[in-house]
């Protein structure tokens, strides 16, 4: 069904929104992906993260420049049911009399007739992205008797539900347990390889070198935007985050001998980002990425 | 006079029969109310009620379509002035539904009109006519099927209406579908408990069940359960107290909800000390 569909992408052209009082929130903002990537969205609280989300969600109408999804309106993407969106946790109601199989089920409504009485596919699509994220032995709990990063998966098996290619996530690592962010990480690669479109909103600096390919700086407009290692670095974290960041820089080095340089780390609450001693960036996993730690001693030999 | 003697009445029959109908569709409609958060909402559009009934009157038509018509007016004025101003809207809502609750009122003693204001405001459900007990049952009998056909997209909309949004639905039809249903609820319950306290109707049942399940059908069940309960023993206790119906019917829910706080299995008071201890 879905070979026949456009390939995914995130189309944001000149985007300006204002709200009723007269606050702009966003400023000429313009960046687009192509399908099989992460990409994070950075900026501090305020910085109009939210906004956007809203913009290419539809629920917002740009005062000037536009969104387009798959070369659709975002109404139309929408009747397509291609974005999907994980909320942050704060913005549920945990206490809302739903089990974790209604919630995967609310993913296939779009799929339903107007009644949405389920069929037997649409079960099958909710237990098997139940199953995805390993929470098909919840199934009969409520939501709100499960953990933080159960919480999580049960939101994401209904965005898996959904079928959309492209993903939205709002903070998806507040409150979740670190074998759930690798859990988590590891299925939006998967994603990401089958060709779908993620879009991560997070204030979690020390993930995001870890699992996105792109990154969006913003505050107000777009400060940067490109590949990882190109937009993740210390002037323009500094210019996105000014004096909010807390900053340690380790002068004395445990390990070599100090030679007048310092390892820098970034932290704004969760993870820390660890820039080393050359401004790169430095990662906690380093399998896969033996490459660049040669080519970083061949660079210090030199 | 033993305890059946209410039965031997054809006005008590009908004004159980009454009571019963409206205590379901209220029910069904307070869940999704009290999930949504918004009581105030139906506080709001019940008082608001009032200009339209009276202006119905005044036009020859039926108080149900003044009724449905001043009651959305003052929904979708709130969100209006909601959106142009700085104002809050819970705020808002206070200053529109009182508005129109005190035009109704100076509008009802400059007419004469034959219905009494008593009624409008407190329900004169023993004294109900045929006609308006038509009237009352057609409005209850739209609003329940509506709400049944579109129960599991409101109640989507209620959970998160950002998913909702996304999988294609009218979200902007969903809220103003909500709000139709409450002012159909509305109207429809006029009769049986009036303007003041069709609001207790609209919010007790849903908290009372919501203190009994953590299941949304069952929540249903439970709420027009109690419901149900609350009006027949509402109106059956009246009889022999002399009192008014629509305060005994609200006094009944209070009771229900009471019990489920203190004794509820699991969310309950007692049980939440014996978890505690």
């Amino acid at each position: 069904m879905h070979d026949t569909a456009p390939p995914p992408s995130i189309d944001v052209d000149d985007v300006t929104v204002a709200y009723n009082n007269g606050h702009i929130a966003l400023r000429d903002v313009s960046f687009k992906l192509d399908a099989g990537t992460i990409c994070a969205l950075v900026g501090i609280n305020g910085s109009g993260k939210s906004t956007l989300f809203k913009s290419i969600m539809g629920f917002l109408r740009p005062a000037k420049g536009g969104v387009r999804i798959a070369g659709l309106t975002v109404e139309a993407a929408r009747r397509r049911q291609l974005v999907a969106y994980v909320p942050q946790s704060e913005e549920v109601d945990w206490t809302f009399p739903v089990s974790v199989w209604d919630v995967a089920m609310m993913g296939r409504y779009g799929h339903m007739n107007f009644m949405r009485i389920p069929r037997a596919e649409d079960k099958r699509v909710a237990q098997e992205c139940l199953e995805r994220v390993g929470m098909s032995g919840f199934k009969e709990r409520q939501i709100g008797e499960l953990s933080g990063g159960q919480k999580k998966r049960v939101f994401l098996a209904r965005a898996l539900a959904q079928r959309g290619r492209i993903m939205l996530l709002d903070e998806p690592f507040t409150g979740v347990d670190v074998q759930t962010e690798s859990a988590i990480i590891d299925l939006l690669r998967d994603l990401r390889d089958a060709g779908h479109i993620i879009l991560v909103s997070t204030h979690n600096l020390g993930s995001v070198p870890e699992f996105c390919d792109q990154v969006v700086l913003v505050n107000r407009t777009v400060l940067a935007f490109g590949p990882t290692e190109q937009v993740f670095t210390e002037d323009n974290l500094a210019s996105a985050f000014g004096g909010v960041l807390r900053q340690f820089q380790f002068e004395q080095s445990t390990i070599q001998d100090h030679d007048g340089r310092t390892v820098k780390l970034l932290t704004d609450d969760e993870r820390p980002l660890v820039f080393g001693k050359d401004g790169h960036l430095e990662y906690t996993d380093r399998q896969g990425r033996e490459q660049l730690v040669k080519k970083r001693e061949k660079e210090a030999r030199a | 006079m033993n305890l059946l003697t209410p039965f031997q009445y054809s006005f008590m029959n009908e004004a159980l029969f009454v009571g019963a109908v409206v205590g379901a569709v209220c029910a069904v409609l307070s869940c999704y109310l009290v999930l949504k958060g918004w009581s105030l909402m139906g506080d709001a559009v019940s008082h608001a009620v009032l200009p339209g009934v009276v202006g119905a009157y005044l036009l020859g038509w039926p108080i149900t379509v003044g009724a449905f018509a001043s009651g959305l007016l003052c929904a979708v004025a709130t969100g209006w002035i909601k959106s142009n101003t700085r104002i809050k809207e819970d705020t808002v809502m206070g200053i529109v539904f009182t508005g129109l609750f005190a035009f109704g009122l100076v509008l009802f003693t400059k007419v004469e009109t034959e219905a009494h204001l008593n009624h409008i405001l407190f329900g004169n459900i023993l004294g109900i006519e045929r006609g308006d007990m038509i009237e009352t049952l057609v409005a209850a009998f739209v609003t329940l099927t509506l709400i049944l056909f579109m129960r599991k997209d409101l109640l989507l909309f209620c959970f998160d209406s950002a998913h909702a949004s996304a999988i294609g639905l009218n979200t902007n039809l969903l809220y103003y579908m909500l709000l139709a249903l409450l002012a159909g609820t509305i109207v429809a319950s006029l009769q049986a408990v009036g303007i003041i306290l069709v609001v207790a109707m609209l919010v007790t049942p849903g908290c009372t069940a919501r203190l009994l399940t953590d299941r949304f059908d069952r929540m249903l069940m439970v709420s027009v359960g109690s419901s149900v309960l609350a009006s027949c023993l509402g109106v059956y206790v009246s009889f022999f107290i002399n009192g008014s119906t629509g305060a005994c019917i609200v006094l009944a829910q209070a009771l229900l909800f009471a019990l489920a706080f203190v004794f509820g299995p699991k969310h309950g008071l007692l049980a939440a000390r014996k978890r505690l201890a």
